[in-house]
């Protein structure tokens, strides 16, 4: 049928917000397939989002996260807060085709009506993916989850921009797994809010806590930014430097004595997801940061820079989806044939599409409503 | 552009034995499906509540423990109690033939029995889908 | 010039000749494969077992390694058990059953248990609504494990139970009963699934996770070898992972490294290898590709006995042999024109036999479509009685050693293996590999490789991808009277109010207690069962310390 709702904006805006599931999941649907209809829908919602807090999980295959993040729903849930889950897995990429199996870990919570759990397949492109997922945060955001998870398998850079979605990052490691600190390093260390062990149960959990540990210790305490990021209340972004929390000297932090910064670091935690141990200090932790966030201005900073971010994407998309579709398009079929036979360069060529674009005037014409939104935001 | 058809593959019941389902889910997967595993031990609350936040056009199950005439009608009353109406709702695995028409009375669409090649399946669905 | 040079240079003049008459006649197809896809040379000669050493390698029946067989006459002796696995919905229904199968000189019972008493659910719990006494009987507490063996002497029987998480449970239960009965627990005889790890990856009846899994495991073997020492507590299973879809390698390999990870944690728990492993018993599939699955078995043999010797130092032969029972291969059945699994069922029989199975159970016809009806069942028991009383196939040990083809399947088999569980051991063995999703992977993608040669009609299945007729749906099926789930959850709330709540809560207690130590989860176990505290109740004590096993998915 596919148009339940379709007709109707505000309509739709109303059983998202009362909370009907089929109306939310179906505008998932839409939304993830860049379904037109569905955009009036969304605009309208817009103001009505913003008040969950969204806590990214990502970490390398087999460290157990659908399992944490099953029990994190239930700790959240004793607590009575409302729960959403974005699952984000692989598409094929031969194919398009996907098998999305993070929901097997989250039976425990399938039946509560205050739970929504979501999978979504990462269908070819990066800024899609990263658009839907906003999207999807935001509609269960305005459905009135309180608390919205997305978890992503964290071995590339797409999943890491799908986390900074996030305004708390959980990175899990587990020990067991040889390289997993290694995958760690790669630049997604800074990302991290909080950080967790899992099945800590096994052999070598505590090195691997060590090991994170020591490697905050040299990435946060001996560089002035991690410095900076941490007396500003989280390791996000290292951002501008913020009021500080709890008396710690706000006179240039890099002068700080050592182990009160080391007291800031971000918590590094122990849990065996399988039964359950040590999830109640990671939401305790979890929410601890959400505080220092609000307390510090800095989700709003957060946010600002995450809304920028996706801003930047969705103006890119749309810059290259008209280019596309106008002249240039064809134009930049022929350079690429051209590129690919060493006809040209791809200096050459870019100048020359370039060129294009500025004689055909703006493709963006039209487009300038998209900065008030953002400042409204 | 097309919309990429969404299919909930679940084990309703509890045997274990979950060859059939897994590959079905891959031949899905490999149609270009998006292929919603919940995996064993799934009760039909659970399937239909995961059918709806999934949003997914098309609901399989397998069983092999003879539960079926008990289990899949629940499903599409589930369904009926919660108004859905476009989703499809196919099953298999070992279900004696005599039982087809009563599950078909049922709302199940079809049910595919050992030995159906995936691609039956494949095409079945997509020429059956709902919305 | 030796035989050996003498032969190469025969054998170059002969294939010169094939290849001349290639081009006039050519074969049936380029390549040709075993029913696991492993190639097929079109001759087999001494040059393929070129450096091999007959005693070495072969060697003699009842002897290391075992290639020849467990025992040293084999069926001469006596035949094989014929052991034909059964489920009945109620413990009424199957007790009468095994009242008439002793009348008849059975003296083995097989009991098939009810999905719910398999996962450790009561009958009255959600999840089991549709499923109580479906594919077995329903066990719910003691009160039914007493009615199941009524009237039946303990010291009497040997009693072979499919169970798996709940092993120690019902173990337990059948405890319990001797004791009521006058028997004391040193007189029982039988034998216990009890393989964890096989559920995880191929039959899906698991509960809790590895580590306290395996602890169950060992606490029981730890218990057995001190109460119950003529008990079989293990059957190391390939069946379910070969039905999963494996390859015959990959059903030896496996296994055998599941079998390896058993040893291993009973050793760790402090038990001395010779004491436990002859205990120790092995549960096999047979396909329908005669020589290879001939040579597996063989080959299992073979590799198992070198693992106990070398690897853990096994000083007793009897820590050195694999004696296990098979099973026919259910997945290869067709509903297509089910007569013809009739044939399928008698080719995979004579396999086991050729193979040297110590028991075995024969699949009926009827199988891909519904339970089994006692008519079919009755052929498949006849089809054993056949290969034991006309074929001549186990008038002497081990007909096809020394056949080219044979051996060098055998040798095949087992050095394939022996690649696996190298692989296996380089993942921190059978359960890391589990953990990983290595195990699944590999049976997934050679059961998607199969599903693929039979669609594409590479693999030829008669009935189902050729020769196939136009046929009716097949009559006379069998049907589970649907009311015994509400006959179960009617005893069990009159259980409930009779039983003495208070002994009930102390057990249950004291098993949790246990449960958080390292102490022995048997005798809790013994206590609780006693004080009629319910399976499901056990499991629930059980869960909420180990939590439950969420399946790894592989797809």
């Amino acid at each position: 049928m596919g148009d339940r709702g379709a007709p109707d904006p505000e309509g739709v805006v109303a059983l998202i917000r009362a909370g009907d599931a089929r109306t939310i999941a179906r505008a998932i649907t839409r939304a993830e397939s860049a379904d037109p209809g569905v955009e009036a829908a969304l605009r309208l919602l817009h103001r009505h989002t913003g008040k969950a807090h969204v806590v990214g999980v990502t970490g390398p295959p087999g460290s157990g996260k659908s399992t944490l993040v099953d029990k994190l729903v239930k700790a959240y849930r004793e607590r009575g807060l409302k729960v959403g889950v974005v699952a984000v897995d692989p598409s094929s990429p031969y194919t398009g085709g996907a098998v999305l199996g993070d929901r097997i870990r989250m039976q425990g919570r399938a039946l509560d009506e205050g739970v929504f759990i979501r999978s979504l397949a990462t269908r070819g492109s990066l800024g899609g993916l990263s658009k839907a997922c906003a999207e999807t945060v935001r509609i269960l955001d305005a459905a009135g989850y309180e608390r919205i998870v997305i978890e992503t398998v964290g071995v590339g850079q797409s999943e890491v921009d799908i986390v900074k979605l996030a305004d708390s990052v959980i990175l899990v490691s587990v020990p067991g797994l040889g390289d997993d600190i290694q995958a760690i390093k790669a630049g997604v260390m800074e990302i991290g809010d909080v950080f967790v062990v899992n099945k800590a149960d096994r052999d070598g959990a505590d090195r691997v806590v060590r090991e994170i540990r020591a490697m905050l210790e040299t990435a946060w305490v001996n560089t002035g930014a991690g410095a900076r990021a941490i007396a500003s209340g989280g390791a996000h972004h290292a951002a501008s430097p913020a009021n500080t929390a709890a008396g710690a000297g706000t006179a240039g932090a890099q002068e700080e004595d050592p182990h009160a910064l080391l007291a800031k670091l971000p918590p590094v935690l122990k849990t065996v997801a399988e039964t359950g141990e040590g999830v109640e200090p990671l939401v305790d932790a979890i929410e601890a940061h959400r505080a220092k966030l609000l307390e510090s201005g800095q989700l709003e900073s957060r946010r600002k820079s995450n809304a920028a971010a996706e801003l930047k994407a969705a103006l890119a998309a749309r810059v290259l989806a008209r280019l596309e579709a106008g002249p240039a398009g064809a134009e930049l079929l022929k350079l690429a044939g051209e590129l690919a036979t060493r006809e040209r360069d791809l200096y050459d060529a870019l100048e020359t599409l370039e060129e294009i674009l500025s004689s055909s005037g703006s493709p963006l014409a039209g487009q300038s409503g998209a900065s008030p939104e953002q400042a409204g935001d | 552009m097309e919309r990429t058809i969404r299919v909930l593959v679940a084990k309703p019941g509890l045997d274990g034995h979950d060859r059939g389902a897994k590959v079905i889910a891959r031949a899905l997967r490999d149609a270009g499906m998006e292929v919603v595993y919940t995996g064993l031990r799934q009760t039909p609350e659970q399937i239909v509540q995961a059918a709806v936040q999934e949003d997914v056009d098309v609901i399989a199950m397998s069983i092999l423990s003879g539960a079926h005439n008990h289990l899949f009608p629940r499903v599409t009353e589930l369904l009926a109690e919660k108004k859905v109406d476009d989703v499809l709702v196919i099953g298999g695995g070992v279900i004696p033939e005599g039982d087809y028409e009563f599950l078909k009375s049922k709302g199940i669409a079809a049910i595919f029995g050992p030995g159906t090649p995936t691609g039956t399946t494949v095409e079945f669905i997509r020429t059956h889908l709902k919305r | 010039m030796s035989g050996n040079e003498k032969l190469k240079v025969e054998l170059e003049r002969w294939n010169a000749g094939v290849d001349k008459s290639l081009a006039k006649h050519p074969e049936r197809r380029k390549d040709f494969v075993t029913g696991s896809k492993a190639p097929v040379e079109r001759l087999y000669t001494p040059a393929d077992l070129a450096g091999r050493e007959y005693l070495d390698d072969i060697g003699l029946p009842g002897e290391y390694p075992f290639t020849r067989g467990v025992q040293t006459t084999m069926y001469r002796g006596r035949f094989w058990t014929m052991r034909q696995y059964a489920g009945f919905a109620t413990a009424e229904e199957s007790n009468k059953r095994y009242k008439f199968l002793l009348e008849q000189g059975q003296t083995g019972l097989s009991v098939a248990f009810d999905l719910p008493t398999q996962i450790g659910y009561d009958s009255d719990h959600p999840l089991s609504a549709g499923e109580v006494g479906k594919v077995g009987v329903a066990i719910d507490s003691l009160a039914d494990m007493e009615l199941l063996f009524d009237g039946i002497p303990l010291d009497k029987v040997s009693t072979s139970m499919t169970i798996n998480a709940p092993a120690a449970v019902l173990l337990a239960m059948y405890i319990a009963v001797a004791e009521k009965q006058g028997v004391t627990a040193d007189k029982l005889n039988g034998t216990i699934q009890n393989d964890i790890l096989k559920e995880y990856v191929a039959r899906g009846t698991y509960i809790f996770p590895p580590e306290p899994s395996m602890r169950l495991i060992t606490d029981i073997f730890a218990y057995c070898s001190k109460e119950v020492p003529a008990w079989n507590t293990i059957s190391i299973s390939g069946y379910h992972i070969r039905e999963a879809g494996s390859t015959a390698v990959q059903e030896v390999a496996f296994t055998l490294a599941d079998g390896i990870a058993y040893v291993e944690a009973a050793i760790k728990a402090g038990l001395d290898v010779d004491e436990f492993a002859p205990r120790l018993s092995f549960f096999f599939n047979a396909h329908n590709d005669l020589f290879e699955e001939v040579a597996k078995f063989r080959a299992a043999r073979r590799l198992w006995a070198k693992v106990m010797k070398e690897r853990f130092g096994a000083k007793s032969p009897k820590s050195w042999m694999l004696r296990f029972h098979t099973q026919t291969g259910g997945s290869t059945l067709t509903a297509q024109q089910p007569d013809n699994n009739v044939v399928r069922v008698a080719i995979q029989a004579l396999a086991a036999v050729l193979g040297g199975t110590q028991s075995l159970h024969t699949n009926s016809r009827d199988e891909a479509l519904a339970l089994p009806t006692e008519e079919s069942v009755r052929i498949a028991l006849r089809t054993q009685q056949i290969i034991a009383n006309e074929s001549g196939a186990a008038e002497t040990v081990d007909p096809l050693a020394g056949s080219y083809y044979v051996e060098s399947l055998t040798n095949r088999i087992e050095d394939e293996a022996w690649n696996y569980i190298r692989k296996i051991d380089s993942l921190g063995g059978a359960v890391k590999a589990i953990e990983h999703g290595f195990v699944q992977q590999e049976i997934q993608d050679a059961a998607y490789a199969y599903q693929m040669d039979v669609e594409s009609g590479e693999r030829v299945v008669v009935g189902l991808n050729k020769f196939q007729v136009k046929e009716s749906a097949p009559e006379g099926l069998l049907r589970v009277d649907p009311s015994v789930g509400a006959s179960q959850t009617a005893k069990l709330k009159a259980l409930r109010a009779k039983r003495d709540s208070s002994k009930v809560e102390s057990a249950l207690a004291a098993l949790k207690a246990a449960s958080k130590s390292d102490a022995n989860l048997m005798p809790p176990i013994v206590e609780a069962v006693k004080a009629y505290a319910t399976l499901g109740e056990i499991c629930d004590v059980l869960r909420a310390t180990f939590g439950e096993y969420q399946q790894k998915v592989t797809i």
